[in-house]
């Protein structure tokens, strides 16, 4: 009795879910939590802060990152699919622009962070809206980073011709992490430079 | 040490739980020794606060997760019918974490002040209110050893349920679809979707803890602005679901023993997982009620009572099944079927304090009294930790390939129980007099005397149950009888294989056309898969 008899009557499809593709929603799941209480927080403190500049004193609305990183997501889209269809230098020159997308992003944040601290004197210690702002938009750029390291990896290997079709898989998991910070980028877009900037109390 | 097998992390994710067990459970000694006699000066004030801080986060996060997490580790993939978990090397990476974290914890015994004041550890209590954790009432770095222990044993939580969660999702064998899985593996599922959005709100918090401390944050600053309300509700909102998340797979064990010791199948099992489901959903929505002290409005008040006490009707389906599964039943008073049947004694009345706590004109009364703190040992040790003893009992054959002694199995039973009941029996009296929680002494002319040192008392049997216990291990190992593959009889994949299992598991990975495999392999002429 030491294994149960295969039965030859039952010889149907037996197919689940890519262990990859879960544990990648997995873990978007829990991050999606850590976020959801940063803002909680944030939009709780919006009005709150007894000192220091309110949003519509210090803040600019980054709309040239906003929009490369958005079309970030549609850039990596088509790399992926270019990969695929065995279209090893389309996805390579995708996947390029997308990364030069994202460090655009990351050097939009730092010099605005540049002009406010150095500038301004504004940091995170200022008061509790330096607080709430520095640390939710913050996280959002620490994932950015995060996942630029994944697509400069990935990028590296490709242009050393590593990356073939049979990689499809776990580059497309990989694309869930990346659309997953430009869908959370919508959220802390609206709550900082939309609710926040317009003082509307929530 | 560098291991990815799921059986060896399972193994060493109890073992590391069982060292913080003995651990945690001297903190609890040296309490009681303080509380047994009224004006007692065995250890100071300080002391003492730093000793329920330790208890407490050593428990919860390093004594119950470690021990939960490594019996799913070790039955889930066997259970399911595979060979691994879906992603063996987080596993190892999830456990040295966790592991890390604990050693983190404990450091704090040595480097709270640096390298002046060895011997202080954090004082914040479990929960560590705000602003006590602010830099002017926390000073030095225990209380930064502690939310890098926390959070750093969160990463290893979430990196284990993710892959509890994947494993169940894409690895179970052929056919073995989502109602024909055992019991066991629907409840770790459940779990760990649990700790994959309940730890993550306790990380979230303690980053900005951690911004408050180091960076001059001003989250939870009240000069600036901030709340200290809104850490205890990021704190609870990860809190209460905590709590589902260490007792769903204690029910797990229950639900896989009980029907193995009656000699039946699990009565209504739709209904189980249906409940289970119910119970997980209702308790992110109950936090508060660990709140009712701090002022809400009253209609949030009447919400926080109202829901937590429709948890009470999932669980009370629960229980109403497992005695379904008894009743009428071969009843076999084995060691793993006595814990728990002790098990659903206990666990009806801890939830059934719990539903008087849940009234916020009560909670009111009782709230921050040593009845709270009998309603929580109700669960955690009369629900969670006599079913872990149970797991021990049923699966240390499958373990080791030894029985464990019967004799010395009930002999733990019974004094485990007969301390149990001591301690935490009375320990709702002094409570309903008014002794709150967390004093280091009192005076005598109280009244708590009498009821305090038959608490105390009760620890000294429950320590003599756990070294019949850790002897019992230990010699069984040794010279235990020989299990076989099956000494139970039972019904579920893990028994198919030899004990211990090879490290690939099965040599040919079985296939299933009910709930209870090797039921149908027993009995050909009548199999569970024509009625199912």
């Amino acid at each position: 009795m030491s294994s149960i008899p295969v039965s030859a009557s039952t010889e149907q499809e037996w197919v689940l879910p890519s262990s990859g593709k879960v544990s990648m929603l997995c873990l978007i799941a829990a991050e999606s939590v850590i976020f959801a209480i940063f803002v909680v927080a944030y939009l709780y403190y919006i009005g709150k802060p007894t000192s220091g500049p309110t949003p519509a004193e210090i803040l600019k609305v980054p709309i040239i990152d906003t929009i490369c990183l958005l079309s970030s997501s549609l850039t990596m889209h088509w790399a992926t699919r270019a990969l695929r269809h065995d279209r090893i230098k389309m996805f390579l020159l995708l996947w390029g622009i997308t990364l030069a997308l994202g460090l655009k992003f990351v050097e939009g944040t730092a010099t605005n962070w540049y002009w406010m601290i150095h500038d301004r004197h504004f940091t995170i210690s200022t008061s509790l809206f330096g607080t709430t702002f520095y640390s939710l938009v913050g996280l959002h750029v620490s994932h950015v980073i995060i996942g630029l390291t994944g697509l400069s990896l990935i990028f590296v290997l490709g242009l050393a011709g590593k990356i073939k079709p049979k990689h499809f898989e776990s580059v497309d998991i990989f694309s869930y992490y990346w659309h997953f910070v430009d869908a959370v980028w919508v959220v802390v877009f609206t709550v900082v430079y939309v609710i926040s900037l317009h003082g509307i109390q929530v | 040490m560098v291991t990815v097998d799921h059986k060896k992390l399972g193994l060493m994710y109890i073992a590391y739980g069982l060292l913080f067990l003995a651990i945690g459970g001297a903190e609890a000694t040296i309490m009681r020794i303080q509380l047994a006699l009224p004006d007692m000066h065995f250890v100071s004030p300080e002391v003492f606060s730093e000793l329920f801080t330790m208890h407490g986060t050593t428990m919860i996060f390093f004594v119950v997760m470690p021990i939960l997490f490594g019996f799913a580790n070790y039955l889930v993939p066997l259970m399911i019918g595979t060979r691994d978990m879906a992603l063996p090397r987080l596993n190892a990476f999830s456990f040295w974490m966790t592991a890390f974290g604990g050693l983190l914890l404990y450091y704090s015994f040595i480097g709270g002040d640096g390298v002046y004041g060895a011997g202080s550890a954090p004082q914040i209590t479990w929960w560590a209110y705000s602003p006590l954790t602010s830099r002017a009432f926390s000073v030095g770095n225990s209380t930064d050893f502690w939310t890098l222990a926390i959070l750093i044993s969160g990463v290893g939580s979430v990196g284990a349920g993710v892959n509890i969660f994947s494993t169940i999702a894409c690895r179970r064998c052929r056919g073995m679809t989502l109602s024909k899985m055992p019991l066991l593996a629907w409840l770790n599922w459940v779990m760990a979707a649990m700790v994959i959005l309940g730890i993550s709100p306790l990380t979230a918090a303690q980053l900005m803890l951690l911004i408050d401390r180091y960076l001059g944050g001003h989250f939870f600053d009240t000069q600036a602005g901030g709340s200290a309300v809104i850490w205890m509700h990021f704190f609870w909102v990860f809190g209460h679901p905590e709590v589902y998340i260490l007792v769903i797979p204690a029910f797990a064990f229950a639900s896989e023993i009980i029907p193995v010791f009656s000699r039946k199948v699990i009565f209504g099992y739709p209904i189980m997982v249906a409940a289970v489901l119910a119970i997980a959903f209702l308790s992110f929505s109950v936090w508060a009620h660990h709140m009712f002290a701090v002022d809400m409005p009253s209609y949030a008040n009447a919400y926080f009572v109202l829901s937590s006490m429709l948890i009470a009707v999932p669980t009370g389906i629960k229980i109403f099944n497992w005695l379904g599964t008894i009743w009428r039943g071969k009843i076999i008073f084995a060691t793993p079927m006595l814990f728990c049947i002790a098990f659903l004694f206990q666990f009806l009345i801890g939830g059934l304090t719990g539903i008087m706590l849940a009234t916020a004109p009560f909670d009111w009364q009782l709230n921050d009294t040593y009845f709270v703190v009998a309603h929580f040992h109700y669960i955690i040790v009369g629900g969670i930790l006599f079913t872990v003893f149970a797991a021990f009992y049923y699966w240390y054959p499958k373990a080791t390939g030894r029985m464990m002694d019967e004799k010395l199995g009930k002999l733990h039973f019974w004094l485990f129980l007969i301390g149990f009941h001591l301690t935490f029996d009375f320990m709702h009296v002094p409570g309903i007099l008014g002794m709150p929680r967390r004093i280091y002494t009192y005076q005598a002319n109280r009244g708590w005397g009498i009821w305090n040192l038959i608490v105390s008392i009760g620890v000294i049997f429950q320590i003599l149950g756990i070294a019949v216990f850790v002897y019992n291990m230990i010699a069984s190992y040794v010279k235990g009888e020989p299990a076989g593959n099956d000494p139970w009889d039972a019904w579920t994949l893990e028994w198919s294989t030899s004990s211990p299992p090879p490290s690939y598991n099965f040599a040919e990975l079985p296939e299933v056309r009910s709930r209870r495999p090797l039921w149908d392999l027993k009995h050909p002429e009548d199999p569970d898969w024509s009625y199912e």
